[in-house]
């Protein structure tokens, strides 16, 4: 059993609100039965900080920063399979309600307006990564392999689609597992 | 009727509303583009006081206001300045000049000077291809367009002097007919074709159509004389009767198509200066062989200027008998026709739209069947034709179809006007009997190394120099006349490029694959423009020119993508010389999405940049 | 004898007027759809319905079918095609499913379920729409509107009202909202109104009704719509 390579699986959130991930850790007890076969490197749940090379690299959230960027281009340059994970991956999802508001007015009513901020200043440390007009799903700033809707998908969906992977298969849904909700 | 909330507008709509229809909501766009002079836009007030002139409701009227591009719901400057945006007025420096006049009136495209005073903006091909570049100005055409008349212009602008008092030089629209046939060298003698027809008789004219072959110059070529009895079927099989001979029916309609909107187009606009007769006459033998007692001339909007002149010739058809009650002395046959000007709408090109438009609604192909001829204008039946393929219809009935039928090809009688433009030194109008070859017509209108010419524009055919020897003919290269020459130093991907936004802007939006598509299309090729194009984007494009082919609702979107698929196919290399190698690129400029945050927290450091 | 078409294969009859869409909805065969509803006239501009007669591309809401018609309809390549064409209506709006109360009732959604729609591939538009909260019974999200018409049929056909429109053109085309405002509380609209319940997706919600059935026990989340419209239930209605 040893001898058999485990896939080796790099997760992140960028725009998301880790629902996805908790989904992930939602397939319960089938945990076990994963990392038989996979071992996880970059991840939330890991702590490792990057990437480095990849069969299966899973992201959840949308691109809305100029951080997010760098680390999605790094998943796709380790990364064999792309996999977009969730409503915010695939169309942006719930930050991306902030698509027909001005940036202009998102960050003055953040700053300035917002109470106990009143007169605020808006921050300019570089460390803060800088947000862009819009929020994106990641299949327009990367080239991704496959998506897995839901919001967040269901463990179930998420063991499906995973199980599919592993084994080769081409990823399919069952009806109920496919949702954007 | 409600009483109007707006007493003074009520007092500025109720001339415009009494000098078209008096209510009548057929004229609801006839009334729109009068109160869009008036206003210089369509003030929402107006569209109330509309509303209960008209009976129709806000919406409808909001409706067709927003659909047609020289109405606009928001106040457009005093001067409105519509540069014409047809590749070979780009060819010819339109977008240096605009910018040019844009720069002396300090003004944005796109935008209304601050003092309201003047706005400038491009506008889809106003026809002046062969003496562009070319705009409107107010809706009037200027044309030979260079910094010297735009300097003059910006100073009558300036100056705030009416556009009527403007030098008429500024105007001069020529014919520039470069070589006549059979239609436009020959004396046409007014009344002719009339006369020989009720010498013939309707159904015996009808045959002579038939015997002639002849085929609609609008594009498609359905045979003329087909149509006509079709409407004859739908008549009779209502009526119960045959129609021919008899008196004009209040109930049913023929139309002349002059809406000329495809690019490289000005074939009918030389054919309506100097041969309105002509075209008139073959509207008014088409009515007596389908028993019509109305037409209509749906003229499109760029054309205004020919509105007087050709209310002239009506009124002096009207005044020798050729037009009116009993013509010629016929007892029984009444004929007249009235002119409905567009009001800068592609689409309304397409014979249902424009049947929709001339009921004064937006202009959207209906769903077919039931088609024109069993039920077209208010439901009834309706013949649409081309300017041209009317003046051929008097021609036939003057001289016979067989006369009409020896010229030409076997399945393309008789004669094609052109409107040649683009690189070559004598741009205008040329009349070949079908069958000519592109290489012939190149060496004709001077075009020295030519690489490729746009047939029928972007809706037809790209034909490479390798396809030269191909024919003028519905057999071969179809066309409606466009024929826009490209020589070889110029990048065809310009052209695609330029087609690209003019189907995304012209798309009237009814049907889902080319509201989306023409616009999908037009980004991927602006992101190609721009430099970011990868071979994945071709596929795209590819596959999004299927989607446009196989699913849209109506011809325009059937060939939205000819251009781009066409292009793709002839000249591949125009588009390789622009992709980046990588297999992929974003979908927008990182780092353009990040100016707005940069300005925002004043930040230019390097974690604030994205390559 | 009875005139017949047939579709995949399938003979079904048919009377004379009807299209080949309303055969198929009398047979219980499902022909994917979304600006169609058997209450109103047809329309015919989402192109969702489109299926091969002899080769031809046409739209089954709008096609008269006549005699001995062989319609192709449940085929990989249409069913590709249809989905190209719920990915545009995706991307041209602004949909949010998470966010939105439709969610599981949708049309839209449940078409592409149906085709197994996992993104919607093309880049987004991200339109800036507006959003009118201004009825009190009724609020009209136009980040959801589709374009089909079916509000401005029933307000114009059924209503009487002639609430709703179209406005603008190609992209920029829009529903526009009978009053001198614009605004639907400003208009005779009312929540009794046909139009209330016509909006095959969430762009007309009506108020004080959000989320009675949980996500989750929604029409589509467990059928697909291909069998809840052969199901009995005619299309359109599900409230
Ligand atoms: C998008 C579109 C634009 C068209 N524009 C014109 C036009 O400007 N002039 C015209 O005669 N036909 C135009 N047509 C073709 C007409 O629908 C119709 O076929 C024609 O007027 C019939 O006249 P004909 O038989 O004399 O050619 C257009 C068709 C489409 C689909
Ligand atoms: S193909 Fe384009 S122009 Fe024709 S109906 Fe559809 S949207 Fe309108
Ligand atoms: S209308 Fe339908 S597709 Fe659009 S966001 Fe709502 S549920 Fe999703
Ligand atoms: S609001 Fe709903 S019913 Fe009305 S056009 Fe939009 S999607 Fe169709
Ligand atoms: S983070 Fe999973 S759907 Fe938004
Ligand atoms: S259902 Fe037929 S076009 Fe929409």
């Amino acid at each position: 059993m040893s001898e058999v390579k485990k896939v080796r699986i790099a997760t992140c959130s960028l725009a998301g609100c880790f629902g996805c991930h908790m989904s992930l850790l939602d397939i319960d007890e089938r945990l076990f039965d994963l990392l038989e076969v996979v071992e996880f490197n970059r991840t939330p749940l890991t702590d490792i900080k990057h990437c480095s090379p990849c069969d299966v690299g899973i992201i959840e959230g949308g691109v809305c920063n100029a951080e997010n960027v760098h680390v999605l281009k790094e998943f796709r340059k380790n990364c064999k399979v792309l996999v977009a994970m969730g409503a915010c991956a695939i169309t942006g999802g719930l930050p991306a309600m902030r698509n027909n508001i001005d940036l202009w007015d998102c960050f003055q009513e953040v700053y300035r307006y917002e109470g106990g901020l009143e007169g605020g200043q808006i921050p300019n440390d570089p460390e803060l990564p800088l947000p862009f007009d819009k929020v994106h799903p990641i299949y327009e700033v990367v080239k991704v392999d496959y998506f897995l809707p839901g919001c967040p998908p269901s463990g179930d969906a998420i063991w499906k689609f995973l199980t599919d992977l592993l084994a080769g298969r081409e990823p399919k849904l069952d009806y109920e597992q496919l949702h954007y909700d | 009727m409600e009483p109007c909330e707006y007493p003074h507008i009520e007092d500025q709509l109720a001339p415009i509303v009494g000098r078209h229809g008096g209510g009548d909501a057929t004229h609801l766009l006839q009334i729109l583009r009068d109160v869009q002079d008036h206003f210089h836009f369509i003030p929402p007030e107006a569209i109330g006081c509309l509303a209960s002139h008209l009976n129709l409701s806000r919406a409808q009227i909001e409706g067709v206001a927003g659909f047609y591009s020289f109405l606009s719901l928001s106040p457009q400057g005093e001067y409105r300045v519509l540069f014409s945006d047809n590749i070979t007025d780009n060819m010819l420096g339109k977008p240096e000049l605009m910018q040019y006049f844009c720069n002396k009136l300090w003004v944005e495209p796109g935008k209304v000077s601050e003092d309201n005073l003047v706005s400038v903006d491009s506008t889809s091909c106003t026809g002046m291809c062969d003496q562009g570049p070319a705009a409107l100005v107010n809706g009037w055409p200027l044309t030979n367009l260079d910094q010297n008349r735009l300097d003059l212009i910006s100073e009558l602008i300036r100056i705030k002097k009416p556009v009527a008092e403007w030098p008429e030089m500024l105007f001069e629209v020529r014919d520039n007919v470069q070589r006549p046939g059979m239609l436009l060298g020959e004396a046409f003698e007014h009344g002719a074709g009339i006369r020989a027809m009720l010498a013939r008789g309707a159904e015996a004219t009808l045959k002579e159509v038939d015997v002639a072959n002849l085929r609609g110059r609008g594009g498609a070529g359905f045979k003329t004389a087909s149509k006509w009895t079709f409407c004859h079927a739908a008549i009779a099989e209502e009526e119960g009767s045959m129609i021919c001979d008899v008196g004009g029916n209040p109930e049913r309609f023929i139309v002349c198509n002059a809406d000329e909107g495809e690019p490289g187009t000005f074939k009918d606009r030389v054919l309506l200066s100097s041969y309105a007769d002509m075209v008139f006459e073959g509207m008014t033998v088409g009515a007596r062989v389908i028993g019509a007692r109305k037409g209509f001339l749906y003229l499109r909007g760029e054309y205004r200027y020919l509105l007087k002149p050709l209310e002239a010739v009506l009124s002096r058809r009207r005044a020798n008998g050729l037009l009116g009650e009993n013509i010629l002395g016929e007892t029984g046959f009444s004929f007249d026709i009235e002119i409905h000007l567009g009001a800068g709408a592609y689409i309304c090109g397409e014979e249902s739209a424009l049947i929709e438009s001339l009921e004064g609604k937006r202009g959207r192909p209906r769903n077919r069947p039931p088609f024109p001829v069993t039920r077209g204008y208010l439901g009834r039946p309706t013949v649409v034709d081309n300017v041209e393929t009317f003046a051929c219809a008097a021609r036939i009935a003057e001289k016979g179809g067989a006369w009409f039928a020896a010229m030409g090809t076997a399945q393309s009688t008789g004669t094609k006007i052109l409107s040649i433009s683009g690189d070559c030194a004598r741009p205008g109008i040329y009349e070949y009997p079908f069958g000519v070859t592109v290489e012939e017509i190149l060496r004709d209108c001077g075009a020295e190394d030519a690489h490729a010419v746009q047939v029928s524009g972007p809706s037809g055919t790209l034909v490479s120099w390798q396809e030269f020897g191909r024919r003028i003919a519905f057999e071969d290269l179809p066309t409606a006349g466009a024929f826009m020459v490209f020589h070889r130093q110029r990048e065809m991907f310009a052209a695609a490029h330029n087609f690209t936004h003019f189907f995304a802007h012209e798309s009237c939006g009814f049907c889902t694959p080319c509201r989306v598509g023409t616009q999908l299309q037009k980004r991927i090729m602006d992101k190609i423009a721009n430099g970011h194009g990868t071979p994945a984007d071709l596929e795209e494009l590819k596959h999004v020119g299927h989607i446009l082919g196989t699913m849209s609702h109506c011809g325009l979107g059937h060939t939205a993508a000819n251009p781009v698929l066409d292009t793709l196919k002839k000249f591949p290399g125009t588009f390789e010389r622009k992709l980046k190698a990588l297999s992929f690129e974003p979908a927008f400029d990182l780092d353009g999405a990040l100016q707005t945050a940069r300005d925002i927290t004043g930040r230019d450091d390097d974690w604030a940049h994205l390559s | 004898m009875s005139k017949t078409i047939t579709i995949d294969g399938t003979k079904i009859s048919f009377t004379e007027g009807q299209t080949i869409m309303d055969a198929a909805l009398a047979a219980k065969v499902y022909i994917p759809h979304l600006c169609h509803n058997p209450e109103f006239k047809p329309h015919g501009s989402c192109k969702l319905c489109t299926v091969n007669v002899n080769g031809r591309a046409v739209s089954a809401c709008t096609m008269p079918a006549s005699d001995g018609m062989e319609v192709e309809n449940k085929t990989e390549t249409l069913d590709n095609e249809r989905r190209a064409i719920v990915q545009m209506l995706f991307v041209e709006g602004n949909h949010l499913c998470p966010t939105c109360e439709k969610s599981g009732n949708c049309q839209l959604q449940a078409v592409a379920y149906c085709l197994g729609m996992m993104t919607p591939h093309y880049n987004h538009f991200y339109p800036p729409r507006e959003i009118d909260a201004s009825h009190p019974d009724v609020f009209l999200d136009r980040n959801r509107c589709i374009l089909c018409e079916l509000c401005v049929r029933a307000s114009r056909d059924v209503d009487g009202k002639n609430v709703f429109g179209l406005s603008g053109r190609g992209i920029g085309s829009r529903l526009v909202v009978n009053s001198a405002s614009g605004r639907l509380g400003d208009s005779t609209f009312a929540v009794t109104d046909r139009a209330a319940k016509v909006c095959p997706t969430g762009a007309i919600l009506i108020k004080r009704q959000g989320f009675s059935v949980p996500i989750g026990s929604r029409i589509y989340d467990h059928k697909p719509i291909c069998q809840v419209e052969t199901e009995g239930k005619s299309g359109g209605e599900h409230e």
